[in-house]
């Protein structure tokens, strides 16, 4: 890596109970979740390390008690890790007294939650402004800046609403606009659209897509929900009870799912709809189709079977510049979808 | 046999009934021993020296030093301990007082301060002055004196706020609770209540939200906090003044004092209580934004709890108003005192006056804070100077035209009194008249069927109910007791009850708090199966739903003595009339959880039992009462201490519980520590209620999964 990472954790824990540092020191890094349990001890995150560069996306992905929302509390230091270091922007984050902390979280962070967490008493407005305001910033800059956000989310004419009279799709674009509002580089998201209705999800998603399209920032993002994850991700990070199973690229998982756990998840996922040619072409074969139709390497592969099936031969993969750079052969294409699934009678 | 198995609960009942009726009759009442008697016969000590008779009817009064213990230790505390130095500004010199007495002066004098300055504002005075110079200085400038507002002025004033803080409705009445006030002249009174009140309200709010916060913060300070804010909000409000009196002196300032101690504990609880439920998420969220503890506090978790903490100010400006009556016993000035007044020489109109003058400030106040809280600001429009103080120009405006209007008075008026300044005490309209000759007609005309109702009531129901009360012996009310706190709440419910039921047996007036019990519990036997009835019959329809609450609500803003106008009206003085001040006052909370319990039942079950074709009484049975009951139940706890609340003020019209000893006490210098005991007395009753209720409804709704 040439430049820092925008965050880094090494070997973070997080262990709920009493003893739990005596107890972590004592275990020498090899923490096992069941002598934890009967010593009274919950073991919240496992020996956590990973990196996320900027601009880039993570995805954890875990179901509920897997320990993701508490990994993502420990790096926004809502809780404090139990062992490990953490880095933001190569600055030791456990390191900081309060009012770094406060500094850190007032420059540089943004975060949308679950359910929502607005501020009843303040209206759509007010909540957009409060983070500004809380740094000392003038009413009148700070509701500007507002404004402007009411509109990049889209809820223009909505502004002297109360939380309570929004619909959660609308609630969650008023969190997304006050974690934005301070233009943080590091955007943590908490599982967002799970509380909302399937097709308002699907709706945020495309918005928060858009979103990132413009803005760029580094996001770690928590969620339950598989398809999101493959939806939306760089990089994944599959969770079970506070270890991290697999981190990989959303291909990666589907194609290799390193434990019978994560094969589970990636078993009915439509791959069609997944990955990209990239994923499954040639790259060895350089140029050795003679075959006039290409196909370019970010296209999804449901875009594209029909095309590449009606062919015999294989078919040339090109990037944005034109340039060859493998193929695929239709048979692939029939291997990456219907391949590798069990038999069931 | 099988039955027993069946159903433990109820064979654990069946048994602990036949015990207590087993040990009722088996022991005989002791030869010689006189019962507590009707009047106000001074405590005769031999009388009562219960060691004579046998452990198993009275307990002996073991504890009966201990009123004297605390009266000689609070005179200690006062006269002689710690003495330390200070410097007499009055007499320029140093003294010496001890550091009790200091701080209790120094308290004292800068509460009524306070009080003397708001209410010479409002109606002009002298003390504010002498506060800063001194008497001699004062008679030397006789035109050094603060002239207070004509009436129209505060009056308008009352009305501008009212606008502002919410529109035309909350002006027109501020309106006419201003004029109202005025014509009936009682602004004087009425204005001596509001400057107390205005001082006592804030103060409480401050330092309960103050707790509240502490308590939050740290759980050891909850877990001492707890009991005391129990006992507090069971103590009746009379046991209070002695202490108060003895250590802070006779006035406003003790009446405020007093107000304080009672108004405070209720705001720290629903303060506590909204804190505990702003959710985890929102705090996170405060966090992230960069909040640091002072802003986190302020601008995240107390508005997120503001409904709560605003039903918190609520009830400190109804207690406030509730206490004006009875601070007045320890000398506040005001509506109050002219209430007190008025019901000792009987004068029904005048004592309706001045209530209605108490109800209609504690509705405006209580409208005001709440309009205030919940103001909001429009970041949109762009308003000029004169937009944006258009209210205190308004305000200028009328402060000019209301001098001048009482400067015109001064021509018109020639003799005595400038109405347009104020409306003397005795001068207003009144329509005191007219309600004596209702009284009168009632009076004519139902006195038979009146005093038929009350000779019946008196005679055949609360005189054999008393006895029977008065009847058990000391050793079955215990196992009655403990037995039940045993069933309901396992052991710890049974001691907990025993020990509170012990204090009060092993004090010198066992039979004095079996007369408040047994008045308590026809109270709440009644309003109980009043207020399910009316609960029940109000929760068919959303509108009367609606209506009913209203008028829960507003029955609840009237201050606790305004119960005893109407009855007293038509009962006179006896025991009916205070047992049906109790029924009324304490059915509102019984109705008030009975709807709540009801509208809880989730909607599914209502449609369940729809699809399984129930009526409308299976309905009620089988579906919305076993869900609703420990609901309901919390209502019957709250009837319980409103009932207590009740029968102790009822003292004032001649009762022979423990309230009448409590009123005694007040007039005795030696009283704190009689008033003290006798107030934990009847805490401690309540108290042994609330545990069995409460375990009984917190194990139930668990069992149900409510919650």
């Amino acid at each position: 890596m040439s430049s820092t990472p925008v965050i880094k954790c090494e070997s973070v824990y997080k262990i709920f109970g009493t003893n739990a540092e005596k107890m972590l020191q004592s275990a020498n890094g090899n923490v096992d979740a069941k002598t934890f349990q009967d010593a009274g001890c919950i073991v919240g995150v496992n020996n956590a390390s990973f990196e996320v560069s900027k601009g880039e996306m993570l995805v954890v992905m875990g179901l509920s008690g897997s320990g993701k929302s508490t990994l993502l509390r420990c790096i926004s230091r809502l809780t404090d890790a139990t062992g490990g270091k953490i880095f933001i922007e190569g600055q030791d984050l456990l390191a900081m007294n309060n009012k770094q902390l406060i500094e850190l979280r007032r420059s540089k962070m943004g975060m949308v939650f679950q359910s929502f967490a607005l501020l009843p008493h303040k209206t759509v407005l007010e909540n957009i402004a409060f983070p500004l305001q809380i740094k000392g910033i003038k009413t009148e800059e700070s509701i500007k800046k507002a404004i402007e956000m009411v509109e990049l989310v889209g809820l223009k004419g909505r502004e002297n609403y109360f939380p309570r009279e929004l619909s959660g799709g609308q609630q969650q674009r008023v969190g997304i606009a006050r974690s934005l509002a301070v233009e943080p580089d590091i955007w943590f998201l908490d599982e967002p659209f799970s509380a909302l209705d399937p097709l308002i999800r699907k709706e945020m998603q495309d918005e928060f897509l858009r979103l990132q399209g413009k803005l760029n920032k580094t996001i770690l993002f928590i969620t339950h929900d598989f398809d999101e994850a493959l939806r939306l991700a760089d990089r994944i990070a599959i969770m079970k009870d506070g270890l991290i199973e697999q981190l990989d690229t959303p291909a990666n998982i589907v194609l290799n799912p390193k434990t019978e756990y994560i094969r589970k998840f990636t078993e009915e996922v439509p791959r069609e709809k997944v990955l990209k040619i990239e994923d499954i072409m040639d790259s060895n074969s350089l140029g050795q189709s003679e075959n006039s139709i290409s196909v370019l390497k970010d296209a999804i592969i449901e875009t594209v079977a029909e095309k590449i099936l009606s062919q015999e031969k294989s078919v040339n993969v090109i990037d944005k510049n034109n340039k060859v750079i493998g193929s695929v052969k239709p048979s692939k294409i029939i291997q990456t979808v219907f391949g590798g699934r069990k038999e069931n009678s | 046999m099988e039955k027993i198995y069946k159903y433990p609960k109820a064979t654990q009942w069946i048994f602990l009934l036949l015990v207590f009726f087993g040990l009722c009759f088996a022991i005989d009442v002791p030869e010689g021993y006189e019962f507590a008697k009707a009047g106000t016969e001074f405590i005769d000590k031999d009388k009562l020296d219960q060691t004579k008779y046998s452990v198993f009817w009275r307990l002996p009064a073991f504890i009966a030093w201990m009123p004297g213990w605390i009266n000689e230790s609070v005179f200690f505390l006062l006269n002689d301990w710690a003495p330390i130095e200070y410097f007499d500004s009055d007499i320029q010199e140093t003294k010496t007082r001890p550091v009790v007495l200091h701080i209790t002066r120094i308290v004292s004098r800068s509460m009524l301060f306070m009080i003397e300055f708001i209410r010479e504002i409002l109606i002009g005075g002298v003390e504010t002055v002498v506060a800063f110079t001194s008497w001699d200085w004062i008679d030397a400038n006789p035109w050094a004196e603060l002239p207070g507002l004509p009436w129209t002025i505060v009056a308008g004033g009352a009305i501008l706020l009212g606008h502002k803080l919410n529109g035309r409705n909350l002006a027109i009445f501020a309106g006419i609770t201003m004029f109202y006030i005025s014509t009936f002249g009682q602004w004087k009174p009425s204005m001596q209540t509001l400057s107390f009140v205005m001082v006592a309200a804030p103060i409480s709010f401050i330092l309960g939200l103050a707790f509240g916060i502490w308590a939050y913060k740290s759980k050891r300070v909850e877990n001492i906090l707890n009991p005391l804010l129990n006992v507090a909000q069971t103590m009746p409000h009379y046991s209070y003044l002695v202490p108060i009196m003895v250590l802070f002196g006779i006035g406003d300032h003790a009446g405020a004092i007093a107000t304080i101690i009672f108004a405070t504990p209720p705001m720290v609880r629903l303060t506590l209580l909204g804190l505990r439920k702003v959710s985890p998420e929102v705090i996170e969220a405060g966090k992230m934004s960069g909040c640091n503890d002072f802003q986190l506090l302020f601008k995240v978790l107390i508005p997120t709890a503001r409904r709560d903490i605003l039903i918190g100010v609520n009830q400190v400006i109804m207690q406030c108003l509730a206490m004006a009556v009875i601070a007045s016993f320890i000398g506040a000035k005001g509506l109050g005192w002219n209430l007190l007044l008025a019901l000792n020489q009987l004068r029904i109109g005048l004592a309706l006056e001045a209530g209605i003058c108490i109800t209609l400030i504690a509705v405006l106040l209580d409208k005001m804070s709440l309009a205030w809280a919940n103001k909001q600001i429009n970041y949109f429009e762009n308003p000029t100077f004169f937009q944006r103080n258009k209210y205190l120009i308004i305000f200028f405006g009328v402060v000019f035209g209301g001098y001048i209007l009482s400067y015109i008075g001064t021509f018109y008026f020639k003799e005595g009194f400038n109405y347009l300044f104020i409306v003397p005490h005795n001068k207003g309209i009144s329509t005191e008249a007219f309600w004596n000759s209702g009284v009168d007609w009632i009076l004519d005309n139902f006195f038979d069927p009146l005093k038929v109702f009350n000779t019946w009531l008196i005679t055949e129901v609360l005189i054999p109910m008393k006895n029977a009360f008065l009847r058990m012996p000391v050793v079955a009310t215990f196992i009655l007791f403990m037995g039940a706190g045993y069933i309901i709440g396992g052991l710890r419910s049974a001691v907990v009850v025993g020990s509170f039921t012990l204090f009060i047996a092993l004090t010198e007036w066992w039979d004095r708090a079996l007369i408040t019990m047994y008045m308590a519990t026809f109270g709440v036997i009644v309003s109980g199966i009043l207020g399910i009835i009316i609960g029940t019959l109000s929760a068919q329809t959303k509108t009367s739903i609606r209506i009913t609450l209203a008028v829960c609500d507003t029955l609840q803003t009237f201050p606790s003595f305004i119960y005893l106008i109407p009855v007293i009206m038509l009962f006179g003085v006896t025991d009916t009339s205070v047992l049906i001040a109790v029924v009324i006052y304490a059915t509102i909370p019984a109705t008030r959880y009975t709807i709540e319990g009801l509208r809880s039942v989730p909607t599914a079950l209502h449609d369940a039992g729809s699809m399984s074709g129930v009526n409308r009484l299976q309905r009620w049975l089988k579906i919305e009462l076993p869900l609703a009951f420990p609901h309901m139940m919390l209502g019957i706890n709250q009837t319980v201490v409103f009932a207590l609340f009740m029968v102790i003020i009822g003292a004032m019209i001649g009762t022979t519980d423990l309230g009448q000893y409590i009123l005694k006490a007040l007039s005795d210098r030696q009283g704190t520590g009689n008033g003290l005991m006798l107030g934990l007395c009847v805490a401690f009753i309540g108290l042994a209620v609330d545990n069995l209720i409460r375990t009984w409804a917190d194990h139930r709704k668990k069992l149900l999964g409510l919650d």
